[in-house]
């Protein structure tokens, strides 16, 4: 390899400076406290205690699956409908599924939550109509509704940019060869998406499972998921390092995560959008 | 070659946006011939092609194929197969994938898929190429790819849209042997796209002139070449001086000032017509002994030839000859009576001049542009 010149080496240090203090340096500090005791001392009494949290991780890991199924299933035709309309018209959508992006995740959910809660706007536009409320806060579907709707734009956009990059005369070519238009949908389009696909999933999935805000509003806080563990250990004095541990174990899951997804996505290093 | 007709377009019209691009074009294609579409950019023949493949429907006019109308019927129903421009590989499929498509989505059993794969890499000289991605392959390669997977599903009609566009000159050359060689092999009926004239004459058995969305003369290469019906097929296929003449009587015909003799017949008495010489077939002579005199402009070294271009009374003709003349020289020149062709006016007539304006390097620039559009 080339040796880099000094200028190079200068002008790495901030980027380096920055990952040490701001990546490298909280990574030890899970460690550090999930591997010791309240008194500092190196210890698996938090990882023994790891057990006891079983039902939260398959919780999370339960909402954030159906999510991130439940997205894929909206996002893939709603990305390929938005890849097919005029090019005029897709700058449009596209922003218009960007534009909440823009917003606080927190803002966005506390909205949803007032939309939703008795005496919010569905419920009492449901009583004019002479209905009887919709309880959705406070249900597994409104946590589970909270996740597709604050991260379904992840799982559309890269299918979406993955959809616009497939040569359109591939798809005359399967055509040609024989397929009729649902097998160019399975056997090409599909399959040709797919790092969007994987994208899209890992997108939705790992903000999913680590979520806290979601579960404490539209789940009226009677759902503790991963997140809402994480976030109530940690502000509890003495329980550190608890915290810790389970923070570690999620980042062990998110990464098995990110490498099976990149196993599926195969050595095609052209189309995704990140990971 | 059969005579049986195997797809007849009867006045097939078609526009884009309100812009006609084919204007009631008829054309009978027989079975296990070769033909060429040919004609510059937005002719439309890349559209006759799309329409026979089904990727377009006509606004007008029916496509018959086999006997049947076949004008809805949607391209994975026709028994036709496509070589695309940029070959459309499936990028995310190795070459055997790419090759067994058509096969997979028939349901043909695996070992008839391999089997039959293997032939087509045979034919296409790919063997040992099966487990290669296609995008690591060269041009000339994912060219061999899209033939042999259109191929492997036995079509009655292989439609080939400009397929060698992408390649290098010499390998150009070599693709279109071993296609003549393919379609005589295999018997297939090929319909091929160019705007390459020398490609078109070199490899068809028939040759389809198309400009401005209308056949403009349907033949074999050397009819093509010796007979153009007007001045755009005498310009567009090969060089030829189109000049202003008058039919005085059968096998007399006048232009440039002076009356010759020539092999055609049938026009009314001093019908103004336009006379076609090709610049090989005017010789260079003595002045003494030329029909024509003239003063040299222009010589370029050709390798075979050299190509001069010559003032007779104000046109500037192209001729080719191998005898070294120098630029200022007066020359004489003969033209064998056959070697005079004589076409009605057309819409066309006009439209090319002499070769004053004449220049290599213009004609490379076009040849260029024509290739990246």
């Amino acid at each position: 390899m080339k040796k880099k010149s000094i200028l190079e080496r200068v002008a790495a240090v901030p980027h380096t400076v920055w990952m040490i203090m701001f990546i490298v340096a909280p990574m030890i500090f899970v460690l550090f406290f999930a591997f010791t005791d309240i008194n500092g001392n190196f210890s698996f009494i938090n990882i023994t205690r790891l057990a006891q949290y079983s039902n939260v991780f398959l919780l999370s890991i339960g909402f954030a699956l159906i999510a991130t199924v439940i997205c894929l299933l909206i996002g893939y035709p709603l990305a390929y409908f938005l890849a097919k309309t005029k090019p005029s018209t897709q700058k449009i959508l596209v922003l218009l599924i960007m534009l909440p992006m823009w917003i606080s995740l927190l803002i966005r959910t506390y909205s949803l939550m007032a939309l939703l809660d008795n005496g919010g706007l569905l419920n009492s536009l449901l009583n004019q109509l002479g209905l009887a409320d919709i309880n959705i806060v406070g249900t597994t579907q409104g946590v589970i509704l909270g996740m597709i709707y604050d991260f379904l734009p992840y799982m559309v956009l890269p299918i979406y940019t993955a959809i616009t990059k497939i040569d359109p005369k591939c798809l005359e070519a399967a055509s040609d060869l024989g397929c009729n238009n649902f097998k160019v949908m399975t056997k090409v389009i599909i399959p040709l998406s797919a790092p969007g696909i994987i994208s899209g999933i890992t997108m939705v999935f790992i903000p999913s499972i680590s979520t806290f805000y979601i579960s404490q509003k539209l789940g009226a806080g009677k759902f503790d998921l991963i997140g809402d563990t994480i976030e109530r250990l940690f502000q509890n004095v003495g329980t550190y390092n608890v915290g810790a541990a389970i923070s570690l174990v999620m980042m062990i899951l998110i990464t098995i995560s990110v490498v099976v997804m990149n196993k599926f996505s195969g050595n095609d290093d052209d189309g995704g959008i990140i990971v | 070659m059969n005579e049986t007709t195997l797809i007849s377009l009867r006045d097939v019209s078609k526009a884009f946006d309100g812009e006609t691009v084919l204007d009631a074009i008829s054309l009978d294609i027989h079975d296990k011939e070769f033909v060429t579409l040919l004609g510059p950019s937005g002719c439309g023949k890349t559209t006759t092609l799309r329409i026979i493949g089904g990727f377009e429907y006509p606004d007008a006019g029916t496509v018959i194929f086999d006997g049947k109308e076949i004008n809805d019927v949607p391209p994975y129903k026709r028994p036709v197969n496509t070589v695309f421009q940029k070959y459309a590989l499936f990028p995310n499929m190795n070459v055997f994938e790419n090759i067994a498509f058509g096969l997979r989505i028939k349901k043909t059993s695996e070992e008839e898929i391999v089997t039959r794969v293997k032939e087509m890499l045979a034919l296409v000289n790919l063997k040992g190429f099966e487990r290669r991605r296609v995008n690591t392959l060269s041009g000339g390669q994912q060219q061999r790819v899209a033939i042999a997977r259109a191929l492997i599903n036995n079509p009655k009609v292989l439609l080939l849209d400009e397929p060698l566009g992408a390649l290098d000159l010499k390998l150009r050359k070599d693709m279109q042997n071993e296609l003549k060689n393919m379609q005589q092999k295999t018997g297939i009926t090929f319909i091929y796209v160019t705007h390459d004239q020398e490609e078109a004459l070199s490899m068809s058995d028939t040759v389809v002139v198309m400009s401005g969305g209308k056949i403009q003369q349907i033949g074999s290469p050397t009819t093509i070449y010796n007979e153009p019906i007007n001045a755009f097929v005498a310009d567009f296929i090969g060089e030829s001086n189109i000049l202003n003449g008058v039919m005085i009587s059968d096998f007399k015909a006048k232009f440039s000032g002076q009356t010759f003799k020539c092999l055609d017949s049938g026009f009314a008495p001093n019908e103004p017509v336009d006379v076609v010489v090709r610049p090989e077939d005017v010789d260079v002579v003595p002045l003494d002994k030329g029909m024509l005199s003239g003063t040299v402009t222009s010589v370029t070294f050709k390798g075979v030839h050299y190509e001069i271009i010559v003032d007779i009374g104000g046109f500037k003709w192209m001729i080719q000859t191998t005898d070294f003349v120098a630029v200022g020289e007066i020359i004489g020149l003969y033209i064998e009576p056959d070697a005079i062709h004589v076409m009605k006016k057309s819409e066309f007539s006009g439209m090319f001049g002499d070769y004053s304006s004449y220049s290599d390097e213009l004609d490379r620039l076009s040849d260029v542009t024509e290739e990246n559009e």
